[in-house]
């Protein structure tokens, strides 16, 4: 591929089942564009993990995913509550997720972690009662 | 170990077959909790689990893994099925716990950690 290719998801926030859908539409396009398996990975499991959050804490948003032969961009928007702390909420095992989240196998405190191990950089604009705005890139090569 | 042991070990039911069961799997985890899978899971290629919704097939897509069983007699749902489908990832569902069902592969020698 030599143009960068952009791709844009409202992702649902009335409905869990639903959350990932885009996480699992960007990993079979990345698929075709043939790009190494364990990068669309690490590319796939923050972005699903970002999806995750919006979906339990934010009603939803938007997800943009900017692939280039250099490195890949995932912008994750929403419109929610705001992190108070984001030094907290970095913190492994710390989660403000209901319990009903829990039931259904997250909420465990590791998404915001789990999203910068696997990036190589992660940037976070947050205000709480306007939004968060999280960007996420993982150089190709 | 072939996908059809594991499938034989635990006395299973083939939900779906996404992928070949003569295909070899190396590793396997057992948790309910898709939030440590993802984050602590490394290259394990069977899931066992004993929750039942569609963020365990996509967890399971996100990480690789070829293979899904569900203990307890527990039964995906038919969205599950599909995107199992769609996925190329194995189901199984078998009577075993959790624990009985790790047991049972690990003694013949599955691991929890990728070779």
């Amino acid at each position: 591929m030599d143009e960068a290719l952009n791709f844009h998801y409202d992702v649902d926030g009335e409905n869990f089942t639903s959350a990932g859908n885009a996480s699992v539409q960007v990993k079979r396009k990345l698929r075709q564009l043939g790009f190494p398996p364990e990068l669309i990975k690490r590319v796939s499991i923050a972005m699903y993990e970002g999806e995750i959050n919006m979906v339990i804490h934010a009603n939803g948003g938007k997800a943009d995913v900017l692939v280039t032969p250099e490195v890949i961009t995932i912008v994750l928007a929403d419109e929610g509550p705001g992190i108070a702390d984001v030094a907290l909420a970095m913190r492994e095992g710390y989660s403000t997720a209901p319990d009903n989240v829990r039931s259904l196998g997250f909420g465990a405190g590791m998404g915001l972690p789990n999203m910068k191990r696997y990036t190589d950089s992660m940037d976070i604009q947050t205000k709480v009662g306007v939004g968060t705005t999280i960007t996420m890139t993982v150089r190709v090569s | 170990m072939k996908i059809a042991k594991v499938k034989e070990l635990l006395e299973a039911e083939l939900l779906c077959s996404g992928e070949d069961l003569e295909n070899e799997v190396f590793s396997a985890c057992g948790c309910d909790m898709m939030s440590d899978v993802l984050a602590y899971v490394k290259n394990q290629a069977v899931l066992l689990t004993g929750l039942v919704n569609p963020q365990v097939v996509k967890t399971a897509e996100m990480m690789d893994m070829r293979c899904i069983v569900f203990v307890r007699n527990k039964r995906p749902t038919p969205e599950m099925m599909e995107l199992a489908e769609d996925s190329g990832i194995v189901m199984l569902a078998t009577s075993f716990t959790l624990f009985e069902a790790c047991g049972r592969l690990y003694i013949n020698g599955l691991r929890g950690e990728a070779e």
